[in-house]
């Protein structure tokens, strides 16, 4: 019996999805010998006309990471949709927005004015910008359109599961690979992760108080962080109540809060807006005055709880002039 | 009829690298032009967010060298708040960044650059990878190189929680301190980085410098560039990672200019194309005069090769033997040899696992005081490292608050952007001829920008000459597709 083909490939990232998977280390060993890796244009000689010559579906399956900005980018999801039995959406870009998900925040002109008209250091008194089309003196170069806004995989192609995580975990990326090998796949559309908050896996749990109340927010330069003690009853804006677990509390780890890579659990259907909601929930107060004051120390509320969702949420992007510079919730 | 040649996508960067290749009438080469098709836009949308958090939003630019961005990041934090990290927070974050910096050289020595010289620039496609590499110096030392890259990468996620976007850097210091078993890690750590960062010079002088070909090609005039270089040094003038100022020489060598992090826009510029979506930086002081070399043009060069250029020598002994016979060997400084990037990293390689082995046993490496808590009000904080890939500068302004208003970033690849562009030009140029072109050639040019490593695509981790390529062959005019050649595995 011929191995299931398999392919990688990776849209607007950063690189770090695929060190994820170089990470497997000797596990990556197993994966080559129970799998023919039919195209991973960071690694192997596969080109888009070999894709393009591939049967509809003669791929078992896909991982995508990345944003989808660019019209190359979007042309290949398309392309591996067409391809694949079942498409993964492999890591916090493809699945969400990730951070690169953020420039949702701005309008598409702002973005390109900041870069190649305003930025301090550039010399562009002719206001050159990329153009998708430049004739030079010896021919003709295309460059892919920027599109207006950056868009998740399942918002360009169909999607069949999901891997989250920035990166995701090594873990998980390999009970990924063995559910699919085994054929022990849960129902399509699921993400495959555990689905319980983070809260739940946390070395520190048992230092999280039954009635967690937070008198004042923190910023996490503004205290020595207690290395032991739950981070939130420390005033700190971490995400665990509101995020999937799966990576061992690795931010944590770090002594630093989780900021939310793994998304939603899932029954929460906008991320952001659950955890807004878990921060409001812990307020200890009753006072609209008081109640007010210390949302006010939450200093970035939109950049905190969309840091890596804002495609995927219900608001998408901002819609403000650029010159407001973007939205606050 | 004039005929266009395009490679794409060229996948060992990050997105799609395209290298497109005008031919004249007889079939040679007018003009090559290097590309990024990429964009995401960090400077816009780090605007409004809260300055602490840019270690950890920063590091999204590249997920293979995190740690570069995460350090600078950190750095500008600590001018942002004019506060200054206890001593034992500045040796452990240089004490990572040293650990960073073996495993991340060691791999484009194994997987990237390696192959081209350790198994031949025209060997047999299919060999020339790594596991082509295997091949040569054995299967154990396969697993040295997948071994050691495990054990480092666990020594950064000891202390930054996780190694792919590590979490440590804060202004005025870092999260955690380091404990003691973590410090015996260390120690033992860095004892395999030196033996390995040895072992690895060694190969270098056994498989290519024994072999007069490859010293050949590497000092030959196709993949030589006289261009400015660019390096951060300490007060010695020796090569730094993590601090100092940034020093760059001419093209002869002579010191050119010395400034702080602070300075950076007094000397650097960012030129921009329309048929790329990367800028390409120049020296402020001298202005861009096109892609031209030579010392009335403001190109210059960063990454391994510039760093001990632009460098008196290296901080460690056993680096400092290695440089001297670096410059030796290939006739006193500076050398403007771009493959001699290759030697480079592995001479960078020792001082970096020397320097952990040093910071490892330092006194205060130990010490539980790791942060400073920040007092005044932000206004503005610059920072700077050397990435893997080359000088990497932050600049921040914010609100009273700490919240961004405004945001400059230079990475690695654009300050080296405009020599790459000209080492492929200048590689096509040399290889092709009379509209020949196989296999063999192709990776003559793309060994014009494999030896710097670039960071369009930090993801560099590839196997060498495993790269998808296809030649377009096509009108120029029509863009119809006349010949398509393909390098397959």
């Amino acid at each position: 019996m011929s191995k299931p083909k398999v392919g990688f490939y990776w849209c607007a990232s950063c690189g770090g999805c695929e060190e994820a998977v170089v990470d497997l280390a000797e596990a990556i060993l197993d994966v080559v010998n129970a799998v023919d890796i039919v195209f991973w244009p960071v690694a192997l000689d596969f080109k888009r006309s070999d894709l393009e010559n591939m049967k509809d579906g003669e791929m078992a399956v896909c991982f995508v990471n990345g944003a989808i900005r660019t019209s190359e980018q979007e042309e290949m999801a398309e392309l591996l949709r067409s391809k694949s039995q079942l498409l993964v959406a492999f890591g916090s870009c493809s699945q969400l927005g990730g951070i690169p998900g953020m420039a949702n925040f701005f309008t598409r002109e702002s973005i390109l004015a900041k870069v190649y008209n305003d930025a301090p250091t550039v010399v562009n008194s002719e206001g050159t910008r990329p153009q998708e089309e430049t004739t030079v003196a010896e021919g003709i170069l295309p460059l892919p359109a920027f599109a207006p806004t950056v868009r998740t995989l399942d918002q360009t192609v169909e999607v069949d599961y999901y891997l989250p995580g920035c990166p995701p975990p090594v873990k998980l990326i390999a009970g990924a690979v063995t559910a699919i090998l085994e054929s022990k796949l849960p129902p399509k559309g699921s993400i495959l992760a555990p689905n319980v908050a983070l809260c739940d896996e946390c070395p520190r749990k048992e230092t999280k108080p039954d009635k967690l109340l937070v008198k004042e927010f923190k910023r996490p330069h503004q205290i020595q962080i207690d290395p032991q003690k739950c981070l939130l009853d420390q005033g700190l804006l971490c995400m665990g109540p509101a995020t999937r677990s799966g990576c061992e509390a690795a931010c944590i780890g770090g002594n630093m809060p989780c900021t939310g890579c793994l998304g939603p659990t899932d029954d929460i259907i906008d991320y952001g807006g659950k955890a807004l909601s878990a921060m409001a929930s812990i307020l200890d107060s009753n006072d609209e005055q008081e109640i007010a004051r210390l949302l006010n120390q939450i200093a970035d509320p939109a950049g905190t709880f969309y840091r890596y969702c804002l495609p995927a949420s219900l608001l998408h992007r901002s819609i403000l002039p650029a010159k407001n510079g973007g939205v606050k919730v | 009829m004039k005929q266009a040649i395009t490679i794409d996508p060229i996948t060992r960067l990050e997105g799609h690298g395209k290298i497109d290749i005008f031919l004249n009438d007889e079939g040679d080469v007018e003009k090559a032009y290097f590309r990024v098709p990429e964009l995401r836009g960090f400077e816009k949308f780090s605007e409004g967010r809260p300055a602490e958090d840019m270690p950890q939003i920063t590091s999204r630019i590249c997920g293979v060298c995190p740690t570069a961005h995460h350090m600078a990041s950190a750095k500008t934090l600590d001018d942002l708040y004019k506060v200054d990290p206890p001593p034992a927070a500045k040796k452990i974050r240089e004490l990572v960044y040293s650990t960073f910096f073996v495993e991340d050289h060691a791999l484009h020595f194994y997987f990237l650059g390696g192959p081209d010289f350790v198994v031949g620039p025209t060997a047999p496609k299919a060999e020339r990878n790594i596991l082509g590499v295997l091949g040569k110096v054995g299967l154990e030392v396969g697993k040295e190189v997948i071994g050691l890259r495990k054990q480092m990468r666990e020594l950064i996620s000891l202390l930054g929680g996780k190694v792919i976007h590590p979490v440590l850097g804060l202004p005025g210091g870092i999260s955690k301190p380091l404990t003691e078993d973590g410090q015996q890690k260390f120690i033992e750590g860095a004892q395999h980085a030196v033996k390995f960062a040895e072992f690895s010079l060694q190969v270098f002088a056994d498989v290519v410098l024994k072999n007069a070909k490859y010293v050949e090609t590497i000092t030959s005039d196709a993949y030589t560039h006289k261009t400015y270089y660019m390096g951060l040094v300490d007060e010695q003038n020796k090569v730094n990672f993590y601090d100092g100022q940034l020093r760059v020489v001419n093209p002869s060598g002579g010191e050119f200019l010395k400034f702080p992090a602070q300075d950076y826009l007094k000397h650097i510029a960012e030129h921009v194309e329309p048929w790329s979506y990367v800028k390409f930086c120049f020296l402020k002081d001298i202005g861009w005069k096109g892609f031209n070399e030579g010392a009335d043009s403001g190109v210059f060069s960063v990454a391994p090769l510039a760093r001990l250029n632009a460098a008196d020598g290296m901080a460690t002994p056993k680096a400092q033997e290695a440089y001297e016979q670096f410059f030796d060997t290939l006739g006193g400084k500076p050398v403007h040899h771009t493959l001699a990037n290759h030697w480079a990293r592995l001479v960078e390689m020792l001082y970096a696992a020397e320097r952990m082995a040093e910071l490892a046993v330092d006194q205060d490496i130990t010490n539980t005081n790791v942060r400073t808590i920040p007092e005044s009000t932000p206004t503005e904080g610059f920072g700077v490292v050397e990435a893997p890939r080359g000088t990497l500068f932050h600049h921040y302004q914010t609100d009273r608050q700490g919240l961004i208003t405004k945001a400059n970033l230079i990475v690695a690849t654009q300050n080296n952007a405009a020599r790459i562009a000209m080492s492929v030009d200048k590689a096509a140029r040399s290889v092709i001829s009379k509209g020949k072109v196989d296999d063999g050639i192709l990776n003559l040019v793309e060994m014009a920008f494999r030896a710097y490593d670039p960071c369009h695509g930090c993801a560099t981790h590839t196997l060498a000459g495993e790269m998808p390529l296809e030649v377009l062959i096509r009108n120029a005019g029509s863009g119809e597709i006349i010949n398509v050649i393909r390098r397959n595995a």
